[in-house]
């Protein structure tokens, strides 16, 4: 039964697969080329400032970025031609900025009066020192911050990109659908014809086409009396719908694919697929409890604390995103949306207290009468989150990737090997067990995890 | 030949000229029906579009579209925290060791939540004094969540804010500090350091405040003659344990008496070890748990017992004292002589609520020097004072008292004078309440402030000298309620809270540089001075008791034992007690303890009045039971001194003294209350001068009660291998064959022992590999207290059915505690006379004996089973189930898929223990049982780990396999074998077993206790002859009969 309902599903998966390659080929085309536009664009930016600001760059990235950013308070002050503007409005050369970031605590403690300002202005979080850092290095990092932000002119091009290209791809859907009844349309009428042509020069050869359906008794008629025949398809009628009809209803409540919308767009294909987050550090709780849990929002602030846009992958968002409406702006849309529920406070980076818990749909409900722990299989099975969940570092919009029948449980349960190394619960039983049934390997259906009461309780 | 027969169809057809009978002839109705409004115009029937046929259609398509929409699942959020505590992990419970102070029951336990909620009572194993829950403290985490409390302040039956209620106590207050009217305060007993301190500021601050401890049901005079001999107010303590000889004078210790908490002592003394166990005999009227476990039983009236009190000192004293029958004289010789013969191994309690009684008994104990007891560590369970009260109440009545604040006690419930009070409260200015529910008080004081449950607060308690435990929150409080320490502080102007206060005091005085955290940790402290107490300060404190002090306690005794002799009864003696589901009645709207069959008589949702037989007879009061099995009986109206409860429910109790009477307190509550829990009557009426034993009138009145008693048949009818009996002689001296014999079937005319494999239908498995549970219940450990029948609801969400699903059979309980009376003084003589049956007829013939066998004795046998599903390795139940819904695991429970379950019932009928439990109905969300699943504050206390069963399935005790479970997850995901009792304490019956009656465990783990109790040579089955090997095994009950 299982295999039926899969089938189906396989179908329409195929079906949608193939509208979405088609889908592909249009969007692809049309816009390989403002997206190569947009690569130079930022190549161009970056002009000679002293340091070398592509070197500044990946020191900023690996050392500034998680407290501060070019354009924007975060936890520290914005950094975007700080070089400047100490110089024009405090009166401090690049020796103070040097000894400020080899060792800023030690400057508060001298008494120096900017750095107090500083330090207490942003409530008394002291800047990690950085002793390592080359004098060399920091011009290198003060040249990136000089250079012009080149951010503005690809995120000014994408909604422009973005609005027209959601457009043009539902027209092109149209289209295609137009031009194929449209081509329907044409081979139905060249049938009709040629039918009247072949009936016309029958005609005019005299041949005679009416007659000889007249004479034979109609084939439905033949049918209703012969009784046997007619027994025979209602059987098979009747075997063909109590079937159709078993197979229908052993899918209700089985919502394999259910993908609902959720209040923020959150997209693990970024998070566990893009940027490699594993699974577990946000799903914590699914090493010691039955529950995976759905993340605390504080969890999302350590990082989002300093994330607080989308910049995509630095290419700029793919057509493919763009065809669905996913643009930089989208994302950093939803990132706010964090914020707001969190009751994080952007300007002075700080927690208001107002905070709104997400109420997030749920994709994989289990029934109530059944138990599943999460810590059994993640921890001690040591089963890949994959396994069940499906390909979610790919998935855009998470969906329940597997159909979470009891059959299916049931059929990993009897494959499925024990981890039995170096876990000394399993020491005795394990031993004695294989002798047993005579095996190397135990399977968890041997282990006793077909039996009703190890879920239903 | 044709009638001419006239059938008329009103009177007025025989007058011919009636206008309606005229009328009637020509239309059918007499008033014209306005039928041509909608059927009339035709014209517009035909222009509905509407045709009969559309209308069907629609029908059809609406019908068929609900029932599309209903195959879709609903749509269900998860809403995570949004910033999560960093202690909770949702999905995985955390404990918290707390104590329970509420003025009756005090125990330390821990606590279980689940995402912050609390769900369940567990015994606290670090507390060396009363780390047991009892059945009441078990369901105290259900009144937590009780739909009925007060949830905010209230003046004048209005809400309020608490800073309204604030200033107009503070005002009041603060005026009162300088005039004549005093401020007072009516609490229960605390038996807190810190709150004691706290009142002493208090007072200090006000001028004089007079603060009354207020004992709903009291102890005073045990502490009068404790102060009267040793010079403190407090409660003396006993070491069961250490006793070989018990002699109980109608103090059912294993019950409430003084505090309760004896039980886990009691029972270890109880089980056979080395050939040597207690001798445990109780003189008594009611029939009560003590009763019931005692190797003697003597029923006398309360008089009696005094008089058997004053004789025993007389004559241990080597005197005589007069009064009484001969007959007593006698057996006060049988106890004497067996008193003698263990010297200081035995003790001697009482539980008659007189000052001269206890003081005898205090003195009995010294003369003994009995090992038992232990006047150097009091308790401090009960404080109460009636004198004060007395006065306070004559104090409010004269006008003296300008402020009342009351706590912890509701007086206007359970004061015998309540209409006294409730005229003095009249005259009190402004009277605050600190209420949990809307209750008698709270309706009559000025204004109610709402009180935390001890589940929302923080405490202490220094439950016996010397040992320390604290009290925390759980959770933040549900409702706008403070608790009445808290208040105290901001009425004083401390800014202070009473966190703050109690770690203040406990750093300075208490923990002696001992790590705070560690302790609220633990929960419990004890300074190590306090443990070598009982060895170093016993001698001197005798010592010091020998000179001067006691002279002046003999001339007192004398006289109290002369006063004692000298008691003399008229009519019936009623002898009031807490009943052990409700105790004083603080937890009356709690679903569980309503539901909770009373031990002795097994009847819920009621409390009655027990009498004799003999007496019932004479009265012509009865009980019977009616076609659908329940228990009817008559009612009786009682009388003391001028205070009549009408309509009492009478119940026959077998043991009950002749010319004696019970009633018990906690019921008969109506204020504030759910309806449903509304049950019972209020004896706290008939509690006049707070003696709990009267002299009573009573009189037969009409109408029938319905009982909802849940045991209907009473006796064992000589079937000797359902409870297996033996006495200590016999155990000692014979082989285990002769006393716990293996049932033998005849297979080819040969008689083969049933665990033969040989006999058996079934292949047995391999049961030697892996985890293989087995239960353990000892019959002689287990006192019958029902700790575990309250443990295991919560664990496993049982539904509260009501009473009148109780009444008919369909409780739910997973484990009950079956009470068998013996039908002949013994046990073993019902077992006699059933062997020695011969014919139908005649002196020895069935027909009358098995009838005969039915009764109970005047004053029989007790035995205590307790009942669960035997998880049968030959299961008898699993054959039968047409789906399989019920099956068999490896690891020996008897599984059971609801789910799968489509209602047979077939499983219950095969079930030879009748352990399985039906579904009759949906007894959560549904109005018709509106108990805590039906409301989404009670279902908070729910355990996720175990669905909620829905209608017209089966369900029955899994071994709690959701817990043995999790234990073995625990120890695969730390990779290690299962520690030591792990399972035993997962699992809710025997972790709350605190007498150590239950214990579960793995009997394939060496070594374990489990695995030697299972091979004990008292060890036996259920039904063994059935062969159904169950993995529950009872120990048999072995009685001390040995005289001295």
């Amino acid at each position: 039964m299982m295999k039926k309902v899969l089938n189906r599903t396989q179908f329409y998966q195929v079906l949608g697969l193939s509208l979405v390659i088609l889908l592909q080929l249009f969007t692809v085309v049309s816009y390989a080329q403002d997206d190569a536009n947009a690569e130079t664009q930022v190549e161009a930016a970056p002009a000679d400032l002293g340091g070398d600001p592509v070197k500044g760059k990946q020191l900023f990235n690996t050392n500034c970025a998680a407290c501060h950013a070019l354009d924007r308070k975060m936890t520290g002050p914005a950094l975007a031609n700080v070089e400047s503007r100490l110089a024009e409005d405090e009166g401090l050369n690049k020796e103070w900025l040097y000894k400020w970031i080899k060792n800023s605590a030690g400057l508060i403690a001298s008494g120096d009066a900017y750095a107090n300002k500083v330090y207490n202005e942003y409530n008394q979080a002291a800047m990690t020192a950085f002793p390592t850092l080359s004098n060399e290095d920091i011009d290198n990092i003060l040249a990136y911050t000089a250079a012009p932000p080149p951010k503005p002119t690809v995120a000014a091009a994408a909604p422009v990109d973005g609005g027209s290209t959601g457009a043009s791809s539902g027209i092109s859907n149209e289209i295609i659908l137009g031009a194929l009844a449209v081509i329907f349309g044409l081979l139905v009428l060249m049938l009709v014809m040629v039918n009247k042509t072949l009936r016309r020069i029958a005609e005019a050869n005299g041949v005679e086409i009416a007659a000889e359906g007249e004479k034979r008794m109609p084939i439905w008629k033949a049918f209703v009396q012969n009784q046997f025949l007619v027994l025979c398809s209602v059987v098979f009628f009747l075997l063909a719908a109590a079937y159709g009809a078993y197979a229908w209803m052993s899918q209700v409540g089985v919502d394999q694919g259910y993908a609902p919308v959720q209040p923020i767009h959150y997209s693990h294909r970024i998070h566990a697929g893009v940027n490699n987050i594993e699974c577990k550090y946000c799903h914590s709780s699914a090493r010691v409890s039955k529950h995976s849990g759905i993340p605390s929002l504080n969890v999302c602030m350590n990082c989002h604390k300093s994330i607080y846009e989308y910049t995509g992958n630095g290419e700029g968002p793919t057509a493919e995103d763009l065809a669905n409406g996913y643009t930089n702006e989208f994302y950093t849309a939803e990132i706010k949306k964090l914020y707001k529920a969190v009751g994080w406070d952007e300007e002075n980076q700080k927690y208001t207290g107002e905070s709104k818990p997400v109420e997030w749909v749920r994709i994989h409900n289990l029934p109530d009468f059944v138990y599943f722990n999460h810590s059994q299989h993640v921890t001690v099975g040591q089963i890949e989150c994959q396994t069940c969940h499906g390909p979610v570092e790919e998935m855009e919009i998470m969906y329940q990737y597997s159909p979470l029948t009891m059959g299916w449980c049931i059929n990993c349960h009897r494959e499925t090997e024990v981890k039995v190394a170096d876990n000394g619960y399993y020491e005795k039983i394990h031993d004695e067990l294989s002798k047993k049934y005579g095996v190397e390997k135990l399977t968890a259906a041997q282990m006793g995890g077909l039996e009703c009461g190890k879920c239903h309780y | 030949m044709a009638s001419n027969k006239k059938y008329w169809k009103s009177e007025a057809e025989l007058n011919p000229n009636d206008s309606i009978v005229t009328k009637l002839r020509n239309n059918e109705f007499v008033e014209h029906i306005p039928v041509d409004e909608f059927l009339g115009d035709k014209q517009n029937l035909a222009d509905s579009s509407t045709t009969r046929r559309d209308f069907l259609k629609y029908v059809g398509f609406s019908t068929a579209a609900a029932t599309m929409a209903a195959c879709e699942g609903p749509v269900n959020k998860s809403v995570p925290y949004v910033i999560q505590p960093e202690d909770i992990v949702p999905g995985v419970a955390n404990h918290y060791a707390t104590t329970i102070a509420d003025g009756y029951d005090f125990a330390s336990i821990l606590v279980k939540t689940r995402e912050g909620r609390p769900i369940k009572i567990e015994n606290n194993d670090r507390a060396d004094v009363l780390g047991g829950a009892n059945a009441r403290v078990n369901a105290s985490v259900l009144s937590l969540y009780d739909s009925k409390r007060v949830q905010g302040p209230m003046a004048g039956g209005k809400p309020v804010e608490w800073k309204v209620l604030d200033a107009t106590v503070r005002a009041k207050l603060g005026s009162l500090t300088n005039g004549g009217k005093k401020v007072a305060l009516l609490t229960q007993t605390y038996a807190s350091p810190s709150t004691a301190k706290l009142i002493g500021e208090f007072s200090e601050k006000f001028g004089g405040v007079d603060h009354v401890v207020y004992d709903a049901i009291s102890e005073d005079a045990t502490l009068n003659a404790f102060n009267a001999m040793y010079g403190e107010r407090a409660l003396p303590d006993y070491d069961f344990g250490k006793a070989d000889l018990i002699v109980s004078f109608a103090a059912d210790f294993l019950g409430d008496w003084q505090g309760g908490g004896y039980d886990s002592a009691y029972a270890k003394g109880r089980v056979p070890k080395n050939g040597k166990m207690s001798k445990h005999i109780q003189l008594e009227s009611n029939m009560s748990l003590s009763g019931a476990n005692a190797d003697k039983r003597i029923a006398l009236k309360p008089s009696e017992v005094k008089i058997a009190l004053a004789k025993l000192y007389g004559k241990l004293n080597g005197g005589s004292v007069s009064g009484g029958t001969s007959e007593l004289d006698g057996l006060v010789d049988g106890v004497v002589a067996q008193l003698r013969k263990v010297g200081s191994k035995a003790v001697v309690v009482c539980g008659i609520n007189d000052v001269n009684a206890q003081m005898v008994t205090l003195a009995i104990n010294k003369m003994l020097a009995s090992e038992a007891f232990k006047p150097e560590e009091p308790k401090y369970l009960r404080q109460g004072d009636t004198s004060k009260v007395k006065r306070l109440i004559g104090d409010m009545n004269a006008g003296r008292i300008g402020a009342l604040i009351i706590d912890g006690v509701n007086p206007v419930y359970s004061l015998p004078n309540a209409a006294e009070f409730l005229a003095g409260l009249e005259k009190v200015e402004v009277s605050v309440y600190f209420a949990h529910n809307n209750d008698e008080t709270a309706q009559a004081v000025s204004h109610v402030a709402a009180r935390s449950h001890y589940l929302e607060s923080w405490g202490d308690a220094e439950l016996k000298k010397g040992h320390f435990s604290l009290t925390q929150p759980v959770i933040k409080e549900l409702f706008d309620t403070r608790q009445f320490q808290a208040c105290l502080l901001t009425w004083m102007g401390s800014e202070q809270t009473y966190y703050d206060y109690i770690k203040e005091n406990w750093t300075a005085s208490i923990l002696g540089g001992y790590s705070w955290s560690k302790t609220l940790q633990d929960g419990v402290y004890t300074p190590f001075y306090a443990k070598d107490i009982s060895e170093t300060v016993l001698g001197s404190t005798q010592e010091s008791t020998e000179d001067g002090q006691v002279s002046e306690a003999t001339v007192n005794l004398n006289a109290a034992v002369r006063s004692l002799a000298g008691t003399t009864s008229e009519g019936y003696e009623l002898v009031l007690y807490p009943k052990t589901g409700m105790g004083d009645g603080q937890q009356a709207n709690n679903p569980w303890l309503q539901e909770f069959p009373d031990p002795i008589s097994r009847v819920s949702w009621d409390n009655y009045v027990t009498i004799s037989k003999f007496d019932a007879e004479k009265l012509e009061l009865e009980n019977y039971n009616v076609a659908n099995g329940g228990l009817d009986g008559s009612y009786a109206s009682l009388t003391v001194e001028g205070a009549t409860l009408d309509k009492v429910p009478v119940y026959i109790q077998p043991g009950q003294a002749p010319g004696t009477l019970g009633l018990s307190f906690g019921y008969g509550r109506k204020a504030g209350l759910q309806a449903e829990m509304q049950t019972g009557v209020n004896a706290y009426k008939l509690y006049k001068d707070f003696n709990n034993i009267q002299s009573v009138s009573i009189s037969k009145v009409s109408g029938v009660h319905e009982f909802a008693c849940v045991q209907l048949h009473n006796t064992l009818m000589g079937r000797g291998d359902i409870i297996k009996e033996t006495t200590l002689k016999e155990f000692n001296t014979k082989d285990k064959h002769e006393w716990n014999a293996i049932p033998e079937v005849s297979l080819d005319h040969q008689e083969t022992p049933v665990t033969s494999p040989k006999v058996d239908l079934w292949q047995s498995f391999d049961r030697s590999i892996g985890h293989h549970f087995n239960l353990s219940i000892d019959l002689n450990a287990c006192t019958g207290c029902g700790a575990c029948v309250i443990a295991c609801h919560a664990e496993n969400n049982v539904p509260v059915v009501g009473k009148h699903e109780m009444r008919v059979s369909r409780d739910m309980h997973w484990l009950r505690i079956d009470r068998y009376y013996s039908s002949e003084e013994t046990f073993e003589a019902d077992d006699a006379k059933k062997e020695g049956m011969d014919g139908l007829w005649g002196d020895n013939g069935s027909l009358g004996g098995f009838g005969e066998m039915e009764n109970p004795a005047a004053n029989p046998q007790v035995a205590f089973q307790p009942v669960m599903c035997q998880h049968c390795n030959h299961a008898p139940c699993e054959t039968v189930c047409p789906v399989a819904a019920t099956s068999h695991g490896r690891q020996g429970q008897n599984h059971m898929a609801y789910n799968r379950c489509v209602g047979t019932r077939y499983c219950a009928n095969n079930c030879p223990y009748k352990v399985r439990r039906f579904n009759w109905f949906l007894y959560n969300n549904n109005d018709e049982f509106d108990y805590n699943m039906n409301n989404d504050l009670g279902k908070m206390v729910l355990n996720p780990d175990v669905v909620v069963r829905s209608r017209g399935v089966m369900e029955k005790c899994s071994f709690c396999i959701q817990a043995t479970q999790a234990v073995i997850l625990n120890a695969k995901r730390e990779g290690r074998p299962v520690a030591k009792g792990e399972f035993n304490n997962a699992v809710a019956c025997s972790a709350a077993c605190s007498s150590g009656a239950l214990v579960f465990g793995d009997v394939n783990e060496e070594g374990s206790e489990i695995a030697n109790l299972v091979a004990d040579d008292r060890s036996y089955h259920l039904l063994e002859h059935v062969g159904t090997k169950p993995n529950v095994v009872y120990q048999v009950k072995v009685r001390n009969t040995e005289e001295a």
